[in-house]
């Protein structure tokens, strides 16, 4: 009984849904404020990359809270789970093929990291995204080797002066422009790797923030099983 | 129907197929690897549909963090469901 009636309620919602989608137009017309980005954002910011250009420049202040809401994410993790001592890792480590092949990609990976959040305002992705695939490569070392550890002081001085990076940049678009995260250093060439003023600084801060915040809460994480 | 939609028909069965496959398995392991084929080829679609933001999202926290982590809680309580 309780299972038809979910199966039913699934098969309505679906239904609208499919309706919903089936009639919403998809990349056909540009109107409001996304033809304004598309034709503007090149002059006013001097980032290549639209997407880029909005989440840092103008909905920065969004980036801000959601930056916050990862660290309040982490922190909250670390306060439940971090144990001091952690249980005792077995000292077993991965096959040799494994710990080789993962040698070899580690400064690979996060060399693309740092490729993606540093050249964020002219090729697709930023600072999450680097910051997100530095992770990556760590988690690839805590699965070959069980005695790598992190480094938690490091992470917090790098996060925490990431984080005051983003403030501190913030708060000079007051001093020197009319707003919060005014773009005020020159513009540059559009296309090359030092233009779009503050854009890329605030980006590689983010890519750094993330980056530490992910690999400490792997860490934390980790720690608690065996 | 153009090329283009014919690859991405074939990659939103393929996703119907393993969401499926994860939700009938007993053994939460091979659930997990499920969701992770499902990251993998929506990180795909993401590129296919012209946004290479979203995609290198998914595909770094979607494939491995997230994966890691329900293999982790997973360790933590029982491998098979009841």
């Amino acid at each position: 009984m309780r299972k038809a009636v979910s199966i039913i309620l699934l098969a309505v919602v679906g239904y609208y849904l499919f309706n919903v989608f089936l009639n919403m137009p998809f990349g056909e017309k540009r109107e409001g404020v996304g033809k304004y980005y598309l034709e503007n954002t090149l002059d006013e910011t001097g980032a290549v990359n639209t997407v880029t250009a909005i989440v840092v420049s103008y909905r920065g202040f969004d980036t801000l809270g959601e930056v916050t809401v990862l660290f309040l994410a982490a922190t909250g993790l670390g306060a439940i789970l971090f144990d001091k001592r952690g249980k005792k890792r077995r000292h077993q480590y991965a096959s040799l093929i494994v710990r080789v092949t993962s040698n070899m990609l580690y400064p690979m990976i996060v060399l693309l990291g740092a490729y993606v959040f540093v050249h964020g305002h002219l090729t697709p992705g930023g600072g999450f995204q680097g910051g997100s695939i530095i992770a990556t490569g760590v988690l690839l070392m805590f699965m070959s080797y069980r005695k790598f550890e992190a480094n938690h002081t490091a992470l917090s001085v790098i996060e925490s002066l990431a984080g005051l990076t983003f403030v501190t940049v913030g708060l000079g678009g007051l001093i020197y422009g009319s707003s919060f995260l005014y773009n005020y250093l020159p513009l540059g060439q559009p296309g090359d790797l030092i233009s779009a003023g503050v854009i890329p600084i605030i980006y590689i801060a983010v890519g750094f923030k993330v980056g530490a915040e992910l690999s400490g809460v792997l860490d934390t994480m980790l720690k608690t099983i065996r | 129907m153009s090329w283009l939609a014919v690859l991405v028909l074939i990659l939103v069965i393929i996703m119907i197929v393993a969401a499926i496959f994860s939700i009938t398995r007993k053994d939460l392991i091979v659930a997990v690897i499920g969701t992770s084929v499902i990251s993998v080829i929506l990180s795909a679609l993401f590129y296919l549909l012209q946004a290479p933001d979203v995609a290198l999202t998914e595909a770094a926290i979607g494939v491995a963090l997230s994966t890691i982590i329900f293999v982790i809680a997973i360790k933590k309580t029982d491998r098979y469901e009841e």
